[in-house]
């Protein structure tokens, strides 16, 4: 016999109450867990694709959704700018380099991207198999596309208008996969890339094409094939990287007043979604406290209303020898024992919802939220819930340790 | 082995109780007799260190109760008694046989199987050794309690009305096999009771 085969006995003779204490403390905990790693990652996520990117140029609207649906590829495009105005922007003092980015279509809701390799290069990526793309209708996938679709080295296949399924299909010109992109764990796992003069020639009507001898001396920065001269091209966005720090003064300024486009600041855009969404964040993590303090609350009543009906058990154990201090002790580790397989289950509970989430929600597995990462915070969890457990006896252990033996047992 | 000199106790706004001066022999069996509020439970808490004495002194195995602190006197109620109630006390979230464990376990000595199945076989008690507490009869569960109480062989048995519940045969088989554990055990023991049954079997009586 000992303290913990006793503490077992007494939750077991309660099983429901032992149950429903664990399962609401566990209820509070899983969500600050979901809440927590939701968080984390998502914030991780965001800092890494916006790594190397510090200003978005792109038409005017709104810069939260120029930033979304250039870097997070997750919104709509705004609108169009002329290639020949991107062009100027790209040679601006200022800036150190530009890629252009080129939207709109897309292949069983996997975006393809009309860039140049430099894009690739911002994350790294590296590939697992084939080449880079070289010529017109050539893609490189990135390794989630290629999981997803089954796509290999040599498959072809069309785009869609629109970067939903149910757009027109482009059928007279097929993409060939050339190669495939190693995980990078950011947004080109989910994207398709391409040339940009091969999304422009997806949609040229038939006839139309680039005017070939217009003028052969000066071609564009962003997009080489293209004459400088030629004002009908154009792309979606700007991806840019400052030359120095002024830069992030001067430019922004300089783009949204002189000239028909705006400029984003991913960082900036991405703190300002954090802060809406922050607002939800924190109602559930206040709920979730809420539910952590009804079950605190419920783990101490079913204590005090327990040691009423034990005080007969808790007399005769002083009788048996039993000093004060294991009477407190007993007491303690019941609250803790409670507290903690609750934190416990809480946790393991979290990561599985998480988990489902990941299974079920296509969203959240384009943003990489994965349910197999825990934190240190989660050892905070657990070393809060132990503190949680003492606090919630602390009151019925100090009944138990004022138990009259003579009063109790002599008042048959 | 158990002397008490000019022993009182008074109960906050109520007078003062004297008993009179005891002295028991080693092995001795004595029944306490006398009328409820006679001052018969207040006499064996206060011989069996349940509750403090205010004025005079207790000596139990050479050891002055009176002079112990809280703690020490915790430890010395773990080694040198056993106690038996009215009511069974038995503690229902656990079975029999760990309800029996929790006297060493409290008393901090060795935990012994062999003795638990030694003192439920005396008892009659062992087939139900891994029952809970709720599936015995009441002369079950009042033998389950003799069990734990000489589980540890103490010195001293003390009892508190240990057969008013029950019905004469279950008095009968319960007072003689407290008597035969008492002996078995080598242990003193004190009954005090109203129950005048019980002057069949112990002769010796002290009279409150």
């Amino acid at each position: 016999m000992n303290l913990i085969k006793l503490v077992y006995g007494y939750l077991r003779s309660r099983p429901l109450n032992t149950l429903l204490n664990i399962l609401l403390l566990a209820l509070g905990i899983a969500m600050i867990t979901i809440l927590l790693l939701f968080n984390k990652q998502l914030k991780q996520k965001i800092s890494d694709n916006t790594k190397g990117i510090d200003l978005v140029v792109g038409a005017k609207g709104s810069p939260l959704q120029l930033i979304l649906c250039n870097i997070f590829h997750i919104d709509f495009p705004t609108g169009n700018i002329k290639l020949t105005a991107a062009d100027q922007l790209a040679k601006h003092r200022l800036v150190k380099n530009a890629i252009p980015m080129a939207l709109g279509d897309s292949y069983q809701n996997f975006r393809i991207v009309g860039t140049n390799h430099a894009y690739a290069e911002l994350y790294k990526a590296e590939l697992a198999a084939g080449a880079w793309w070289s010529a017109d209708f050539e893609v490189v996938i990135g390794s989630s596309v290629a999981e997803s679709l089954s796509l290999i080295l040599g498959s072809t296949f069309e785009s869609a208008h629109g970067l939903s399924t149910d757009g027109h299909a482009h059928e007279e010109s097929p993409f060939i996969v050339k190669g495939i992109l190693k995980r990078t764990n950011s947004v080109l796992d989910n994207l398709i890339l391409t040339n940009v003069s091969s999304i422009w020639k997806v949609h040229e009507e038939p006839g139309e094409g680039p005017r070939a001898g217009d003028s052969t001396h000066h071609t564009s920065v962003l997009v080489p094939s293209v004459s400088l001269s030629d004002s009908t091209r154009e792309i979606t966005s700007l991806l840019m990287k400052y030359r120095n720090p002024i830069a992030a003064i001067q430019l922004p300024r300089y783009i949204n007043t002189q000239t028909n486009m705006q400029a984003a600041s991913p960082s900036f855009e991405a703190a300002r979604l954090f802060s809406i969404l922050g607002v939800g964040m924190d109602a559930l993590t206040a709920f979730a406290y809420v539910l952590i303090f009804i079950s605190a609350l419920s783990i101490f009543l079913a204590l005090y209303n327990s040691l009423k009906e034990r005080k007969y058990d808790l007399a005769i154990m002083r009788s048996m020898g039993a000093s004060r201090l294991k009477l407190v002790m007993a007491t303690q580790l019941e609250g803790v024992t409670l507290t903690v397989m609750g934190s416990l289950f809480g946790i393991g509970l979290g990561h599985g919802v998480l988990y489902l989430f990941s299974v079920w929600v296509e969203e959240s597995q384009k943003a990489g939220i994965s349910a197999a990462v825990f934190y240190p915070e989660e050892g905070y969890l657990l070393a809060g819930s132990f503190v949680l457990g003492i606090l919630c006896s602390l009151i019925p252990s100090f009944q138990a340790y004022r138990t009259d033996i003579h009063k109790i047992l002599a008042g048959n | 082995m158990i002397r008490t000199q000019s022993l009182t106790y008074a109960y906050p706004a109520e007078k003062e109780i004297f008993f009179n001066d005891l002295d028991v022999a080693s092995g001795e069996q004595i029944l306490l007799l006398g009328e409820s509020g006679s001052g018969k439970t207040t006499l064996l808490h206060l011989l069996g260190g349940l509750l403090k004495s205010q004025h005079g002194s207790i000596e139990v195995n050479g050891t002055d109760l009176t002079k112990l602190s809280e703690s020490e006197l915790d430890r010395f109620r773990g080694k040198h008694y056993g106690f038996i109630f009215q009511r069974n006390h038995l503690m229902t979230a656990l079975t029999v046989e760990q309800n029996l464990l929790m006297a060493p376990f409290l008393a901090g000595l060795r935990q012994s199987q062999e003795r638990v199945e030694e003192v439920l076989e005396h008892l009659g008690v062992i087939e139900k050794r891994k029952s809970r507490i709720q599936d015995l009869s009441l002369g079950q569960a009042q033998r389950v309690a003799i069990a734990r109480a000489v589980l540890n062989k103490p010195s001293v048995l003390l009892a508190d009305e240990p057969t008013s519940a029950l019905d004469d045969k279950n008095c009968d088989r319960v007072s003689d096999l407290l008597l035969s554990a008492a002996l078995q055990n080598q242990a003193t023991l004190i009954i005090a009771t109203h129950d005048q049954r019980l002057k069949r079997k112990i002769h010796n009586l002290i009279q409150l």
